[in-house]
């Protein structure tokens, strides 16, 4: 409520500290001995500068998102050991998370590393890091899979579904009626 | 994490609170089964209805059942139902308060106390040779105890009622002598016996009735020979047939033997073909049956007869009642018209009526076949008379001031054969107005279950469910449901009376006595046989109504012309009726239909010629792509033979039948008839639906299952063994069983059980077979299974070949392949004596199997088939356990929870037929025999449907309120945003 009679005391403002370029025109003349070209110049070196450690940070970075499967990848190791071999709840759960988590993650690939583009930094490397990883992490869902049954790699997988063979001839009959 | 395993600990519990228990609860009877109580069609009635208030009757019935029904409403009071064996031959009343029977061919005297029907004594006689069987009870005036007169088996007895012992006995067993009638004049101490001695000689016996001493013993010839029995004139005249039929032959017979002749055409004259003397109990008047009508002929003077009354309908009358001083009545029915027309006469007055009524009665009961009369005493002094009439289709009905009290449709104590039909499909268009009324009564319904599972509601409440549960207006509806839990049950009773049942509440559909299985002209004495399913249209025809066919045949020989009937499932009316001019000795369902679906039947003759049906050129053209591979066998029981046969050529006698075909024998095995003697044999259900033909056991291995239509389970024992149980050593009895390929002959498997004996009964589904025998050595029943697994097909196991088809697990099998096949198998001891057994069906084959037993204390018992693996051991290994096989044990385990009858009992149990459902965890459950009971079971309980008090206003309860809380807190969310903005 304070905030509010705050407000409402103050009706207008004008910010004079507003030095935005956006808003200032090419339109009005430089003042006097100010030279623009230079204060350009100037900027363009600390630019470099900084643009440089941004890509450095941006490398730096791109390996950290790449190498961030690992992690998971040791955590899901550890919770698939936790929850067994048999088949329930909490096993399929997790095996499911760890199916999908990496497919989720190679789908939006290009988007994780989308703000380390740069035309200076390499994130091919990373992004195959990052690929391999998650591969890594997939495999070691299927093998889960594999190790709860779920995959249909026995004969029986692909027999039970078969209906039963017919039979060529028929034949019926039995004792008389009565 | 902690969300997951909470949701998952959630949902883990949901998914164990809807398993429900294989167990019923105790409100849960009669939502699923119902139960009904028949009683047979009724033999001997005996009224006791002296004491006010309790007015009941007893009753004893062709299907050996004692019962006592209210006359009021026609319920049972109590009621015994007596071995197969042990039929019931006479019953009177005794002492005013026992019940009397005779029975298992005059050698079990048993009282029963009326008021509960305890057994007060039994007494058993000695008896040396079959004869007939008389009772009746003999009141001393100055004695307390009454007297019972028994003959039976050639021995006359005299019984004390109070505690039943014999207190004389007198053999009446000469050479050839066949005792007619035994008899007590009313007020005398002498007790005759009258009978034939040969085909001419006249014989009578005369004892005291308290001593047994043999006053008088007198014989006369009469060169006229006698035929047919001997029936009461009057008191001291008895009437009988002469040999030739032609001559009624009175005979005087108390202090000198005396014959007369009246010839019968003199009488009556257009008498012909007189059948017989119809037994009576009047006095002065007897009845004569000839083909066409019933003559009552009158005695005046000594020896002069006259004719009273020619009835020309069917008619019954009754014995004679004596209802006050010196005065009896009897009662005559007969059918006037769409009527039947009651009149109660005294016996010495046949002009004049007691009592006239006429009723209007349903056709489809047919004609009235027995009566039974009692009196009662009307507010104004005067007598009343009521009657119970036996029909034609076994219902029993009490007629009483004109009205028809109640009826009893007790032919469905007597039932043959079963099978099912579906309802129709619901119409599309259901009124706006039925849907509200029925949305309300839904909601309405919900709550009051939710306040039952909130422990919300009133005692009131409670009772309000439980009558919703067990009235819902669903299960008996006359449409077919989404679940298939509803539909007709198609019975045929002894009484050659179809009757169509509700699987919902067990009503009576329609009801129709089959103009074919009525004696006629033409068809003397049709005996029904079976049911099969004609037309069940499911793809092609919908439009059309499923029919079924009834196969019967006119006589009793194996060579009597068939007759077949068409009737329609929905409406209960005869289509159409084929007197056929062949025999029938065997109807074989093909797996083959035409275009409206109606299903080719193979009927095969007594000469074994096989004649197709329907008649058309249609199932011709399909038969004909069939013909080679159909075949067909005959088991000869007497002979021990075993014959296959093919279809051969058309019939050469007539040119014009090509719906015939000679059959020619392909092979043929013979037991050895000194040796074995088949007593039970055993098929595949037709309409047996199997899902896979792998089963896979543990570490994913594989095993095919040998499923064959074409098997056959016999078993034979040694001679000597097919006795009753007990009276062989086991040295001297063996039990073989076989496994034959009907197709080929071939014997897949044979097996001796030593020191074994029958009874055996036995079930055979997808690749196993059951049988229940009895163990000699062990003093125990036991029960064994077969397993047949096909070894032919066993390297089919490279995943890459399944994955890509190349295998031929799917292609037809012929039996000429002679595949290799191996056999499993165990046995275990099971308590119970077995009168029938089953095994749960359903509607695609995935679900588990249960065996059906038919115990013989009349329950139906279900065991898992997981009992009967022959793959059980004493230690199963991790992997065996984990695949679900039970460690052996000796015996079969009997859990009381999973009687399926709960407990309740099917009196008098004869069969037990499951139905699938289009639920595929679900099978409906009929057992039969004087009792009637459905049920629905689910083998692997119901694991595709919610149960039924699954609650469905609780779950939208749940939904709604999940809802508005997401909502509310929408709301709030947003005003808090709000705030912080403003901040």
């Amino acid at each position: 409520m304070e905030k509010g009679k705050g407000v409402l005391v103050r009706r207008w403002a004008i910010d004079f500290t507003d030095n935005s370029t956006t808003t200032s025109s090419r339109d009005i003349p430089d003042p006097l001995g100010y030279s623009r070209a230079s204060q350009d110049q100037d900027d363009s070196a600390v630019s470099k500068q900084k643009k440089d450690a941004e890509s450095n940070w941006k490398a730096q970075k791109a390996w950290e998102v790449a190498q961030a499967p690992f992690k998971n990848l040791l955590m899901m190791g550890f919770m698939m050991w936790m929850a067994g071999n048999t088949v329930h709840l909490f096993s399929i759960g997790i095996t499911f998370s760890a199916l999908w988590q990496p497919i989720n993650a190679l789908q939006g690939v290009g988007k994780v590393f989308e703000p380390y583009k740069d035309s200076k930094v390499d994130i091919l490397t990373p992004k195959l890091l990052f690929i391999a990883l998650n591969l890594a992490s997939l495999a070691l869902g299927i093998w889960k899979l594999n190790t709860l049954g779920l995959l249909p790699t026995h004969a029986s997988d692909w027999v039970s579904s078969l209906p039963p063979a017919q039979d060529v001839e028929y034949s019926g009959g039995g004792l008389p009626l009565r | 994490m902690a969300m997951v395993l909470r949701l998952s600990l959630f949902l883990t519990v949901l998914l164990l609170s809807l398993n429900p228990s294989s167990a019923l609860y105790d409100d849960q009877v009669g939502l699923m089964d119902w139960h009904q109580q028949y009683i047979g069609k009724a033999k001997h009635v005996v009224f006791h209805t002296q004491k006010a208030g309790r007015k009941r009757v007893v009753v004893s019935t062709e299907e050996n059942v004692i019962a006592s029904l209210d006359l009021r409403r026609g319920d049972i009071f109590w009621r015994h139902a007596l071995g197969a064996t042990d039929t019931v031959d006479e019953m009177d009343i005794a002492l005013g308060k026992y019940v009397i029977t005779l029975s298992s061919g005059g050698t079990i005297l048993r009282a029963w106390n009326l008021p509960d029907g305890q057994m007060v004594w039994e007494s058993l006689l000695q008896g040396s040779k079959p004869s007939k069987k008389f009772l009746s009870v003999m009141n001393f005036k100055m004695d307390k105890d009454n007297i019972i007169f028994v003959f039976g088996g050639g021995c006359l007895h005299a019984v004390s009622s109070i505690d039943g012992e014999v207190l004389w006995r007198k053999e009446l067993t000469t050479e050839s002598l066949q005792i007619q009638q035994v008899f007590q004049p009313v007020d005398s101490d002498i007790i005759y016996a009258v009978g034939f001695v040969g085909s001419s000689q006249f014989q009578t016996y005369q004892f005291n009735a308290k001593t047994g001493e043999l006053l008088k013993q007198s014989v006369a010839a009469f060169h006229g020979g006698f035929s047919g029995e001997i029936s009461f004139a009057s008191d001291d005249i008895l009437v009988a047939l002469d040999a030739t039929g032609s001559h009624l032959v009175l005979i005087l017979y108390q202090d000198e033997i005396s014959f007369h002749q009246t010839y019968i055409s003199d009488l009556v004259p257009d008498s012909s073909g007189v059948e017989r003397i119809l037994p009576t109990k009047l006095t002065g008047i007897f009845a004569l049956k000839t083909d066409s009508s019933v003559v009552f002929l009158r005695l005046i003077g000594e020896y002069k007869l006259e004719v009273v009354e020619k009835i020309n309908s069917a008619a019954a009358f009754s014995d004679a009642l004596s209802f006050s001083e010196g005065q009896k009545a009897f009662g005559l029915v007969q059918h006037v018209g769409s009527r039947i027309q009651l009149v109660v006469k005294l016996d010495n007055d046949w002009n004049s009526n007691l009592l006239e009524e006429s009723v209007e009665i349903d056709p489809q009961k047919g004609l009235v076949q027995k009566i039974f009369i009692n009196n009662y005493m009307r507010t104004d002094k005067s007598y009343g008379f009521r009657a119970l009439i036996v029909m034609e289709d076994h219902s029993l009905m009490l007629l009483q001031q004109g009205v028809i009290v109640w009826t009893r449709e007790d032919g469905l104590a007597s039932i043959i054969d079963v099978t099912t039909a579906e309802l129709p499909v619901e119409k599309e268009g259901v009124s706006v107005s039925k849907v509200e009324h029925n949305l309300f009564e839904w909601l309405k319904g919900h709550i009051l279950k939710l306040k039952g599972t909130l422990m919300l509601a009133s005692p009131d409440d409670i009772a309000a469910i439980q009558a919703m549960r067990l009235k819902s207006s669903e299960k008996s509806k006359m449409t077919r449901d989404h679940n298939g839990f509803r539909k007709l049950l198609i019975v045929l009773s002894g009484a050659g009376k179809l009757f169509a049942l509700h699987t919902g509440d067990g009503r009576v559909v329609w009801s129709l006595l089959l103009p074919s299985l009525r004696r006629s002209g033409s068809c003397q004495f049709p005996t029904g046989s079976n049911i099969y399913q004609w037309q069940v249209p499911h793809h092609h025809a919908l439009d059309e109504n499923p029919s079924i066919l009834v196969v019967s045949r006119c006589g009793l020989g194996s060579d009597a012309l068939g007759v077949l009937s068409f009737v329609d499932s929905y409406t209960g009316k005869e289509l159409s009726s084929l007197s056929l001019a062949h025999s029938i000795a065997q109807v074989i369902p093909l797996p083959l239909t035409d275009s409206t679906e109606q299903r080719l039947h193979l009927l095969i003759d007594a000469s074994g010629r096989a004649h197709l049906y329907p008649k058309t050129s249609e199932a011709f053209k399909i038969f004909q792509s069939e013909f080679p591979n159909i075949y067909w066998y005959s088991i000869d029981a007497e002979k021990e033979i075993i014959r296959g046969h093919a279809l051969h050529s058309n019939c050469g006698l007539e040119e014009t039948d090509e719906y015939c075909f000679n059959t020619r024998e392909l092979w043929s095995i013979v037991f050895p008839s000194e040796s074995e003697k088949i007593i039970s044999t055993a098929t595949r259900k037709l309409n047996e639906v199997v899902h896979t033909q792998a089963k896979v056991i543990a570490d994913q291995d594989v095993t095919f299952k040998y499923i064959s239509r074409n098997l056959l389970f016999v078993a034979t024992v040694a001679p000597k063994g097919d006795c009753p149980i007990g009276s062989v050593t086991p040295e001297e009895s063996w039990l073989v069983v076989y496994l034959i390929d009907t197709v080929t002959g071939r014997i897949l498997h044979r097996m001796t059980h030593l020191g074994s004996q029958g009874p055996v009964h036995a079930v055979i589904s997808e690749n196993w077979v059951v049988y229940h025998y009895f163990n000699l050595r062990a003093h125990k029943y036991e029960m064994s299974v077969i397993e047949i697994y096909d070894q032919s097909r066993a390297d089919n196991k490279d995943v890459w070949k399944l994955l890509l088809g190349k295998h031929n697990l799917t292609t037809p099998v012929s039996s000429y392949s002679r595949p290799e096949v191996v056999m499993k198998s165990q046995s275990y001891f099971f308590t119970h004596s077995v009168k029938t057994m089953s095994v749960t069906s359903t509607a695609k084959g995935i679900t588990s199997k249960q065996l059906l037993i038919g115990t013989i204390g009349d329950q139906v018992l279900a065991l898992d088939k997981r009992y009967l693996d022959p793959r059980r051991s004493i230690n199963p290994t991790q992997a065996e356990k984990e695949e679900g096989i039970i460690p052996l044990t000796d015996s079969l385990p009997i859990i009381p929870q999973s009687y399926v009858t709960h407990s309740l009992q099917v009196e008098g149990l004869r069969g037990i037929l499951t139905v699938p459902t289009k639920l595929e965890s679900t099978t409906l459950v009929f057992a039969y025999g004087v009792d009637l009971f459905l049920t629905r079971i689910a083998p692997s309980r119901t694991y595709d449907s919610l149960t039924e008090d699954f609650s469905y206003a609780l779950l939208l309860i749940t939904i709604v309120a999940l809802i508005a809380a997401i909502f509310v807190t929408w709301v709030l969310s947003e005003k808090k945003e709000l705030r912080e903005k403003w901040r």
